[in-house]
């Protein structure tokens, strides 16, 4: 019997599931080597039949998206239950990466914005609500949380696999290693390990011809003409996330002309990303009185959202003060 | 006793200037707040923002950064790394919603310990009008139950 193998989508985009379709032909390793037992985005299945399985009958279970609600926060815990190897795939199992950046508001301005601002125009105020009757029985939509947040601290996982998404080269080596440990030629990595990345940083990996050099301002990389193609990024100004992010993708933004934004998460000992990538920016900055300093600083519009794009929900802080506070 | 709010600072020193600063404030019997707990660090070039986080998301209220006087840094010019630092921190605090003025950056030499022990008391002060931080303890409320969308007025869906 082949062992189990799960694919799961909690607050998340979906482009977790392309990136592993894109891995092309290792897709048909997976079923060959694997029996495909829980897929929402691929194949259907019941939340009731995964309920009914054994407890860790499962083997794999790649968990992708962040734990929004309490949907996503039962089936977290229930594959946890059902799976041996629970591993978090992708930036928002990871930590939070772009739906984590919810956590700067409070969860009721999120539904207001969402569904009574100028663009949505709901003259009757008309919300969405969690349970409602009908003639049939009483209906539930799932309910948000107050934060997003990363998979871990719902549940215990086993591995980390970064990204956004995570590449495919990457998520087709893991398939292999898992392959290999199914049939007693490998050993799994430690518990806890982050796997299908490097142990470095994304300039590690960047060719682009680093100087040790200060800049006056910083600007956004469309206002820079014409970016020069061999040159660190953060040297002409632009904000580049690289010093900060886990290697793995090959720095394939650097490379193509355009800034990390940090989708890898923190790199090998990192404790909190933000603070690395501040400790970074401040390095560059060539002045040293305070005026000139923040004059600098003013060319970053949204230092927050810089220096957390996708690691909000799993910084320190996690959330904005107001996003803690449970509302009424 | 009184029941005003006495808050926790932690207050990361330089060795070669404000921790002997400290230390003359507290040789020469100078009175100052007691709210404020020492780390020293060999230099404020040496702080990391992430220490300031760790401070505040593990319960302190304020975070106070002391370092040699600019010009004076005993690694010639750390400091000023301290402060570019300090200035871009403040700016990703507000953003989550932190009052920047929890967190302040002071020079003193280390024949100042009037001045260490004025602006200490000074932002003991500060803080105390600011409130509790009290980073996250609501968590533990939600741990089980999630947050329930109650809009303002809540109008029958039209059938």
């Amino acid at each position: 019997m082949k062992p189990k193998f799960a694919m799961y989508w909690a607050a998340s985009c979906g482009g977790c599931e392309i990136a592993v379709l894109n891995t092309h032909e290792k897709i048909l390793d997976v079923d060959a080597n694997f029996d495909v037992v829980f897929w929402p985005v691929a194949m259907d299945a019941k939340y009731h039949d995964v309920e009914a399985m054994e407890d860790g009958s499962i083997l794999l279970t790649l968990f992708n998206g962040g734990i929004r609600n309490d949907e996503n926060e039962h089936i977290a815990k229930l594959l946890r239950q059902k799976s041996k190897i629970l591993v978090a795939f992708g930036s928002c199992a990871c930590e939070g990466c772009i739906p984590g950046l919810a956590n700067l508001s409070p969860v009721g301005d999120i539904v207001h914005t969402a569904f009574n601002t100028l663009t949505t125009d709901n003259p009757n105020e008309i919300y969405p609500r969690t349970s409602y009757d009908v003639p049939e029985g009483e209906l539930h939509i799932p309910t948000l949380s107050r934060m997003v947040r990363p998979l871990e601290q719902v549940v215990d996982v086993d591995y980390f696999m970064p990204g956004c998404p995570p590449e495919s080269h990457q998520i087709a080596a893991v398939i292999d290693l898992v392959i290999k440990v199914v049939k007693g030629e490998a050993e799994l990595p430690p518990k806890g390990s982050v796997i299908g990345a490097g142990d470095s940083t994304v300039c590690d990996e960047c060719p682009r011809a680093r100087n040790v050099k200060f800049i006056k301002e910083f600007k956004r990389i469309q206002d820079v003409a014409p970016v020069d193609p061999a040159l660190c990024l953060l040297e002409q100004g632009i904000p580049c996330n690289g010093p900060a992010t886990r290697s793995g993708c090959n720095a394939r933004c650097p490379q193509a002309g355009a800034q990390c934004i940090g989708c890898y998460g923190p790199a090998e000992g990192v404790m909190d990303y933000g603070a690395r990538l501040i400790t970074a920016f401040s390095s560059v900055i060539d002045a040293n009185t305070p005026e000139e300093i923040d004059h600098i600083l003013d060319g970053i519009p949204d230092p927050t959202g810089q220096v957390y794009r996708f690691n909000l929900a799993g910084s320190l802080l996690k959330a904005n003060k107001e996003a803690w506070k449970v509302e009424r | 006793m009184t029941d005003q709010f006495e808050p926790t600072i932690i207050g990361f020193t330089c060795n070669w200037c404000s921790y002997r600063a400290s230390d003359l404030a507290g040789t020469a019997r100078m009175k100052y707040a007691p709210n404020v707990r020492l780390i020293r660090l060999m230099c404020s070039g040496r702080l990391d923002p992430t220490f300031v986080l760790r401070a505040l998301s593990d319960g302190a209220d304020g975070v106070m950064i002391t370092g040699c006087h600019p010009g004076e840094c005993h690694y010639i010019e750390q400091n000023y790394k301290a402060l570019r630092r300090y200035l871009l921190l403040k700016r990703v605090l507000a953003g989550m919603g932190i009052e920047p003025e929890r967190v302040k950056l002071v020079w003193a030499s280390a024949a100042e310990g009037a001045k260490f022990a004025a602006e200490t008391t000074a932002f003991v002060e500060e803080v105390r009008k600011l409130g509790p931080l009290s980073w996250g303890k609501d968590e533990s409320q939600d741990k089980h139950s999630s947050f329930i969308i109650q809009p303002s007025s809540e109008k029958e869906v039209p059938a």
